[in-house]
């Protein structure tokens, strides 16, 4: 592990817990103050996340900026923060959209407004401190801590249903998480049977060599706790609920942050610690994954309501992933994490919008559009791009992540890539069918004529993302340089067909490390 | 000195005695002050009466020896649940004051039955005899029967006592018969010298039924399924203050108590025991939360949650192994101040025109009273086990125990349980932040009160984030018990 010299992960971690802090002495009255601390503080947390981008070392396989404090040595709990590739590009999404979050908010919450931005930045917290912890205590208490202020934030400032939907939200969630606990008690105990050694650091569990059958089960735990999260199908029917009531900045960090913790959790903790379980799941997981992907993008077809179109196209999107990811290729676990985050970018995107709408007409049936292009036309330029980003246009991001994942699971299976390719092509269907009917033709409602186009402060909410759809659609690299790492632990765990690149605890060896490298595709012992 | 006794016997229950001399000294301060002066005075000599109790049980922390010829045991075990008792006492006097004050009743002698109370329990916690044990409980019974009638004109208060009272009693009897089986079968009431007169020897049929009778007895006591009836009932009726303390206080001295004889007097049989404790253990949790949900009440629903906590502690004392017992004792110091916590909250909705133990009384909580609404929010997620709180801990350590001893099951059915009971913890937090509407004049939170309030919620918040104070203390006691525990247990 290479130990951080300056706390960096604790800095990142607790800076929008400083500002909850901070506003907790300010009067509930002055509005705007709180607005503007609010807004500082996430800035704060995005510019103090911008070094992990430039000094993660991506040729280096050990885990980077590791911190390690005692916290609870009668359990063996540890203080212990790390980040690998992926932690770094998930951190930073987190961050950036915690900026886009809380300066969407600015206009749209006008009641209780100390509390939502309280709820807010603990929830940053929450998200940041899952994505850097590697003691299994300390991850699982972030995991939960994030449920509360979730809660909060659709029960009171959501729409029509909020207290149906929130609580189903975190109920569903909860019920997940405790049986994932057990799950992470399990490799605990097990753990200390084999070294005598009572530990919750995630990097031991990654080299412990678990019996199949004790992995099934866990594998089982961990699931539950995973797979609602993502949401997998049959476990998403939170999602349409909690999506469309909750207030926009809660939609955008639900859809662009929240749901990447289901799938950083199989690649950080499944997949590396139950290898031969994975390997037996995949079948199940890819036939839930293809439904997800079909189911949802059929059901997105069917919707009225703007937002939970874009609650149906994340389960679609979602499915892809997971398919990408348990290909356990390579080149489909790569494809996998660049499409959540182009998810995150692109569902973000989307949820900006509807709430951008919202605001001005406060209803979200897409018959009470149409025609908007001629009445707001930086908007729809705005939705065009983000549309077809969804869809996976090339030039744009989506393009990257599908053809990767198209890529790491055509040598798999030809059958799963038929699903994907027709999931793709579903999701231009009822994505384009959706700016046909918003944007395009002749204003039918006259309540739509007048409506402004985008203010300064909410271009700026779009600009971060654009910029990313563009630069990871025609420069992918930096991404995919960062990926390496993380990819080849995974893979070299789960994988048996797989050689490793990165020997753990040793630098490559010259020649190794070549940045003009192209991702290959392992080709199968025997198979020629 | 009479034959038998010496100077260490009086030495080492010098925290009893004062606790004895304090309570009477309250009597006596009541009896001789008019009323208005009598309650602050009567309030302070309690207080520190507590304190200077806790004080002396905390000097004799690190000895180990047992007294009065093997009746009582001043270990850290014996420690560490007399200051749970003290502290929970002192919380319940807290929040007293400003109930009583409301309700129109005298405080002397309330708080004389307090002391009391206390007393039995510490007796509890320090007897290894049979005798010694009984006699604690039985004082610590009485006291409550009393307290659970103390508002005389109300109907539910006398309902509750009576009902009380009548279980109780039936139950003592039950629990009594049981120990003289115990004794007539190994010839002494020591828990040492049944574990030894038992040691090795075949189960027999009367050793069966006194198991059975002794559980029984106890689990009325600790109200698990099938033995909670009186439990709603009671929390309701009795006054706010006393429930609280009966759901702490008296359900962590019977645990003690329970402890002490399965695990000191009983290793041989660990067998039928850890079977019976495990179906007991499932019941209570499924039993409890699921009556918790349809409750409208806020005390009633407290109350069947605190059944379904007896059954996450069980799930300690099932497992029976060090690790278990270090949980189930953990446990029972989170419990202690989110249980306290919340009914501290309930109490001081008690107005003059409101009784204030409907949910729909907390109604808008957070628009009045923004700071008890997130002490309440802290104690339903620390009741519910959601980080970080020290409830979570709790429930990891226990969970843990079970697992670690795979019982991986009633992990399972625990888990399962815990996220259950959410649904109604969030039930209270919808009321209070959620809705706006409030009912009845406004609340008012006196500084007792909200010195209760306070230790309750930095209890809650500093287990869950820094627990390890709590997780040794709670692993030195578990080592002084004794080593009756190990080897009989952990195969």
């Amino acid at each position: 592990m290479s130990n951080a010299d300056f706390p960096l992960l604790s800095l990142i971690l607790f800076t929008p817990l400083a500002g909850a802090i901070l506003l907790l002495f300010v009067s509930k009255q002055n509005e705007n103050l709180i607005r503007w601390i609010a807004n500082i503080t996430v800035a704060i947390g995005f510019l103090v996340s911008l070094p992990l981008w430039f000094w993660y070392d991506s040729s280096n396989p050990e885990w980077q900026f590791v911190e390690q404090a005692s916290w609870i040595p009668s359990i063996g709990a540890q203080y212990l923060l790390g980040v690998d590739g992926f932690s770094v590009l998930l951190i930073l999404l987190a961050t950036l959209m915690g900026v886009i979050a809380v300066l969407s908010s600015w206009t749209a919450v006008q009641m209780r407004i100390k509390e939502y931005y309280i709820f807010l930045l603990i929830l940053q917290t929450g998200m940041i401190g899952a994505f850097v912890a590697l003691d299994f205590l300390l991850f699982f208490l972030f995991w939960e801590v994030m449920l509360v202020p979730m809660y909060f934030l659709i029960g009171i400032w959501g729409s029509d249903n909020r207290l149906y939907s929130a609580i189903k939200f975190f109920l569903f969630t909860l019920v997940g998480s405790v049986i994932m606990l057990l799950g992470i008690l399990a490799v605990y105990f097990y753990h200390h049977s084999v070294t005598g050694v009572y530990t919750f650091d995630i990097t031991r569990f990654h080299e412990l060599n678990i019996p199949y059958d004790l992995q099934w089960w866990i594998f089982l735990a961990f699931f539950m706790g995973f797979a609602v999260k993502v949401p997998m199908f049959p476990f998403h029917t939170w999602l349409p609920d909690a999506h469309t009531d909750a207030p926009t900045a809660g939609s955008v960090i639900l859809a662009a942050v929240l749901l990447k913790m289901g799938t950083y959790g199989f690649i950080r903790f499944s997949l590396p610690i139950l290898p031969e379980a994975t390997q037996a799941f995949v079948p199940a997981v890819a036939l839930l994954s293809i439904i997800g992907i079909v189911y949802g993008a059929l059901v997105a077809m069917a919707q009225r309501d703007w937002k939970r179109l874009v609650a149906y196209s994340s389960v679609s999107h979602m499915g892809l992933v997971m398919l990408g990811m348990f290909a356990l290729t390579p080149v489909g676990i790569t494809g996998s994490i660049v499409q959540q985050l182009n998810h995150g970018i692109s569902t973000g995107a989307l949820f900006l919008l509807v709430g951008v709408v919202y605001e001005r007409r406060h209803t979200r049936l897409i018959a009470e559009y149409g025609g908007l292009s001629s009445v707001m036309p930086v908007y729809a330029t705005v939705f065009l791009i983000m549309t077809m980003s969804s869809i996976g246009l090339p030039t744009l991001n989506g393009f990257i992540g599908e053809f990767l994942i198209l890529q790491g699971i055509f040598v798999v299976s030809k059958t799963w890539a038929f699903f994907a390719a027709s999931g793709i092509v579903l999701g231009a269907a009822y994505m384009l069918w959706l700016y046909q009917r918003t944007m395009f033709g002749t204003v039918t409602n006259p309540k739509n004529e007048s409506l402004p186009d985008l203010s300064i402060r909410e271009f700026a909410t779009f600009v971060p993302l654009l910029i990313l759809a563009v630069w990871i659609g025609l420069y992918p690299k930096p991404f995919l340089d960062r990926l390496e790492t993380s990819v080849d632990r995974v893979v070299s765990r789960v994988n048996t067909d797989y050689t490793p690149r990165f020997a753990r605890g040793v630098a490559p060896a010259v020649g190794q490390a070549d940045t003009n490298r192209v991702i290959e595709i392992p080709v199968r012992a025997g198979a020629r | 000195m009479p034959a038998g006794f010496t100077v260490a016997d009086f030495y080492y229950i010098l925290p009893e005695i004062i606790l004895t001399a304090g309570a009477l000294l309250v009597l006596v301060v009541d009896v001789l002050l008019l009323k208005r002066d009598s309650d602050t005075v009567v309030f302070g000599v309690t207080i520190a009466t507590l304190v200077a109790t806790a004080v002396a049980v905390l000097s004799f922390a690190g000895v180990n020896i047992t007294v009065s010829a093997g009746l009582l045991a001043i270990d850290g075990f014996a420690t560490f649940f007399k200051v749970l008792f003290l502290l929970s006492a002192l919380m319940t006097v807290l929040m007293s004051a400003q109930y009583l004050r409301v309700e129109g009743v005298r405080a002397g002698e309330y708080y004389f039955l307090i002391l009391c109370a206390t007393l039995g329990m510490m007796f509890m916690a320090s007897g290894v005899d049979l005798i010694t044990l009984f006699i604690g409980l039985e004082t610590m019974a009485v006291a409550f029967y009393i307290l659970a009638g103390f508002l005389k004109p109300s109907q539910r208060s006398n309902e509750a006592a009576v009902k009380y009272f009548l279980l109780g009693a039936f139950s003592l009897g039950v629990l009594l018969y049981g120990m003289s089986l115990l004794y007539g079968v190994t010839g002494t009431t020591s828990l040492s010298g049944i574990a030894d007169a038992l040691a090795g020897s075949e189960r027999t049929l009367v050793l069966s039924l006194a198991l059975i009778l002794i559980i029984t007895g106890m689990g009325f006591k600790i109200a698990a399924v099938p033995f909670h009836m009186w439990a709603p009932d009671v929390y309701e009726g009795a006054p706010t203050p006393v429930t609280a303390y009966l759901s702490v206080g008296s359900k962590a001295a019977s645990f003690a108590m329970l402890l002490r004889i399965f695990i000191v007097g009983l290793p041989g049989l660990v067998d039928d025991w850890q079977t019976l404790f495990w179906i007991l253990a499932a019941v209570t949790m499924t039993v409890g939360n699921i009556a918790a949900i349809t409750q409208t009440n806020t005390k009633r629903m407290l109350a069947y949650s605190s059944i379904a906590h007896a059954g996450y502690i069980l799930i300690g004392v099932a497992v029976g192994t060090e690790r278990g017992i270090a949980a189930t004792m953990v446990y029972l110091w989170v419990y202690l101040f989110m249980q306290l916590g919340a009914f501290a909250i309930v109490s001081m909705l008690r107005r003059q025109d409101i009784v204030g133990d409907e949910l729909k009384d907390l109604s808008g909580l957070y628009v009045r009273k923004p700071i008890a609404a997130i002490a309440m929010l802290i104690f339903m997620l620390s009741l519910g086990g959601i980080p970080p709180t020290a409830g979570f801990m709790g429930k990891v350590w226990v969970f843990g125990a079970a697992i670690e001893a795979g019982f991986v099951w009633l992990a399972v059915i625990g888990v399962v349980n815990s996220a259950i009971s959410l649904y109604y913890y969030y039930r209270v937090i919808v009321f209070m932040w959620l809705k706006e509407e409030t009912l009845g004049s406004d609340i008012e939170i006196g500084p007792a009160v909200a010195t209760a309030l306070g230790i309750a919620v930095v209890g809650s918040v500093l287990f869950g984030i820094y627990p390890e104070i709590l997780f040794d203390q709670a692993q030195i006691a578990t080592e002084m018990f004794g080593s009756a525990v190990s080897t009989a247990i952990l195969q």
